[in-house]
């Protein structure tokens, strides 16, 4: 298989004017020449000893280009999935009880956002709040000149670059949640239990708020850890158009790259940050739905 | 064909303009020679066709509807062709994850002890994982072509079907006229092709829809990643991706593909929606 693919990492390390007999070398020396499934196997075992190898392209060890990269994706996508969840259920919220106009509206918008890839949503702001606007900076997790500012300034500086990345990502998940938000609230209007609380007379806040939304929230929250391995793909793609230095950078280069010690360590590492986010969500639906805590 | 039309008819003022929507995207597939007066792939002097914007004519006298890029290529003549693309892999790629996740989810619903435990095991584990990284992975691992687009799409997207497919096995094997065909000493199988595979269409036809708009976004971020279909070939993603280092001067480069895609995938959706609520394919004995 590595043998067909284009831009062998031998071929590229060694640069246009290596020999083909060089390059033999060089991938005797990587070890690219053994079948894939012995060097699927080697590369397994050294992993889970902890050995996670170079990367064939930087020299850098993969542990530490990836020690470096996954704070990054973990802030950028914990600050999003919050930020999403809590504009998703204001909006679809808001939506339940709105004219079936202006909810129309407001669907609209949702489902374009929804239905909108990410990194074209991240290129369209960079295009409006960097170039036409100047107000973000559109690369990087920090200014050129990060190292010289205050710690104030450079907080500053942090939250700036972070803006578009998280914009963006927040953007296209709200608009997946506020449809689900807005269809559970109008599923729990008709329950018995509502008309219950309305008979008796409590007021409308209080149906509409600790009657019905608690209720309604059970689904949403369930949908938190079905959520996550989409949000990350999401992060990739935005990774990659704003150079935020994260996993999903660092895939996507070592990718292109045909860096594949990088890009085993990149998938296993993010496929672990996922699984641990899922573990963390259902915790959280055992805690949000006492049905599922007492089984 | 008379319960399509009858469906057709059924549909809100919304799911009709969404139908009407994919239909001009299909027909301008198809008749791309047709309806753009340029080839895609037209060079002529690079200096004096290059960023024009949109409405404009060039020296040659050929009128850009959609400007061009920095090729002078015509962006209309490439969004036309590049629904070709975007399109037909999309719809294999769903094919392909439907036979796979029917497959996977009605042999394990039919055979649950160790061969079910291990096919929804695989599944389970594949659908914890990001698929873009799934993608990616794969993408790596061989020479980047249409065909390659089309099989890793497919074969990271079957698990949610194979899922859907094992929950509606489960369901139908306990009803009666499954019984009923046990007891005339129909095997497996037989009730495998004649009894699950078709009962579980509908549902499927509906979750395959709603997922082809999310498969055409996925080709258009490889081909923008410059994974999927290669340059010249004009693809949605790939122009995108060119645009992108011409933001300033030219977005209509970037713009124009980025609406197509939005429209293409807001129209899946809203028709797979249509489908769920009253399909025309509804599960019967």
């Amino acid at each position: 298989m590595l043998h067909v693919a284009p831009g062998d990492p031998a071929t590229q390390l060694g640069g246009p004017a290596a020999t083909p007999e060089q390059i033999a070398n060089l991938r005797t020396a990587l070890g690219l020449d053994r079948p894939l499934l012995v060097q699927y196997a080697t590369w397994l075992s050294a992993f889970v000893r902890g050995d996670w190898g170079s990367s064939i392209a930087t020299g850098r060890p993969v542990s530490a280009m990836l020690g470096a990269a996954w704070p990054a994706t973990a802030l950028l996508v914990v600050l999003s999935l919050a930020l999403s969840y809590l504009t998703g259920i204001a909006i679809g919220t808001l939506q339940s009880r709105l004219r079936r106009g202006s909810d129309a509206a407001i669907s609209a918008v949702t489902v374009s956002f929804y239905a909108m890839p990410g990194y074209w949503l991240g290129l369209m702001l960079v295009l409006l709040f960097t170039y036409r606007l100047g107000w973000l900076p559109a690369f990087g997790a920090a200014g050129v000149d990060a190292d010289f500012l205050s710690p104030w300034g450079r907080l500053v500086d942090r939250l700036r670059h972070l803006a578009l990345p998280l914009i963006t990502l927040t953007l296209i998940g709200a608009g997946g949640i506020a449809r689900y938000v807005r269809e559970a609230m109008l599923d729990v209007r008709g329950l018995p239990f509502v008309t219950t609380a309305r008979a008796k007379g409590v007021a409308e806040f209080s149906v509409r708020y600790r009657h019905m939304f608690r209720n309604a929230l059970i689904p949403v929250v369930t949908l938190l850890g079905l959520s996550l391995p989409a949000l990350f793909s999401g992060a990739v793609f935005v990774e990659g158009i704003f150079a935020w230095p994260g996993v999903g950078r660092v895939l996507i280069e070592a990718v292109v790259a045909r860096d594949y010690p990088v890009v085993m360590a990149a998938t296993a590492v993010s496929a672990a940050l996922v699984v641990l986010g899922n573990l963390l969500a259902d915790q959280l639906v055992s805690w949000a739905d006492p049905r599922v805590r007492h089984g | 064909m008379a319960r399509v039309a009858r469906w057709l008819g059924s549909l809100d003022s919304i799911g009709k303009a969404a139908m009407l929507v994919l239909a001009l995207f299909v027909f301008a597939a198809i008749a791309a020679p047709l309806i753009t007066t340029t080839d895609p792939g037209l060079q002529r002097d690079v200096v004096q066709t290059r960023f024009l914007p949109p409405f404009s004519t060039d020296q040659h006298g050929v009128f850009h509807p959609l400007g061009t890029d920095r090729f002078g290529r015509d962006v209309w003549a490439r969004l036309a062709y590049g629904a070709r693309i975007s399109l037909g892999t999309g719809v294999l790629a769903v094919l392909l994850s439907v036979i796979i996740g029917v497959a996977v989810g009605a042999v394990a619903g039919l055979w649950q002890r160790r061969v079910g435990i291990l096919l929804m095991g695989v599944t389970d584990f594949g659908l914890a994982l990001p698929r873009v990284v799934l993608l990616l992975l794969l993408a790596a691992l061989w020479r980047p072509s249409a065909t390659l687009v089309v099989l890793v799409l497919g074969f990271t997207g079957w698990m949610t079907l194979a899922r859907l497919v094992y929950g509606e096995t489960r369901a139908l094997v306990v009803r009666p006229f499954v019984d009923s065909a046990v007891a005339l000493g129909a095997g497996k199988r037989r009730i495998l092709w004649h009894h699950v595979v078709p009962n579980v269409l509908g549902p499927v036809a509906v979750s395959a829809s709603l997922s082809l708009g999310n498969t055409i976004m996925l080709e258009s971020g490889l081909s923008y990643l410059g994974l999927g279909v290669q340059p010249p070939t004009p693809s949605w993603g790939g122009m995108i991706a060119s645009g992108r280092d011409t933001l300033v001067n030219a977005p209509w480069v970037a713009v124009a593909p980025g609406i197509a895609l939005v429209l293409v995938v807001l129209a899946t959706a809203l028709i797979g929606d249509a489908l769920r609520q009253h399909g025309p394919g509804r599960a019967t004995a």
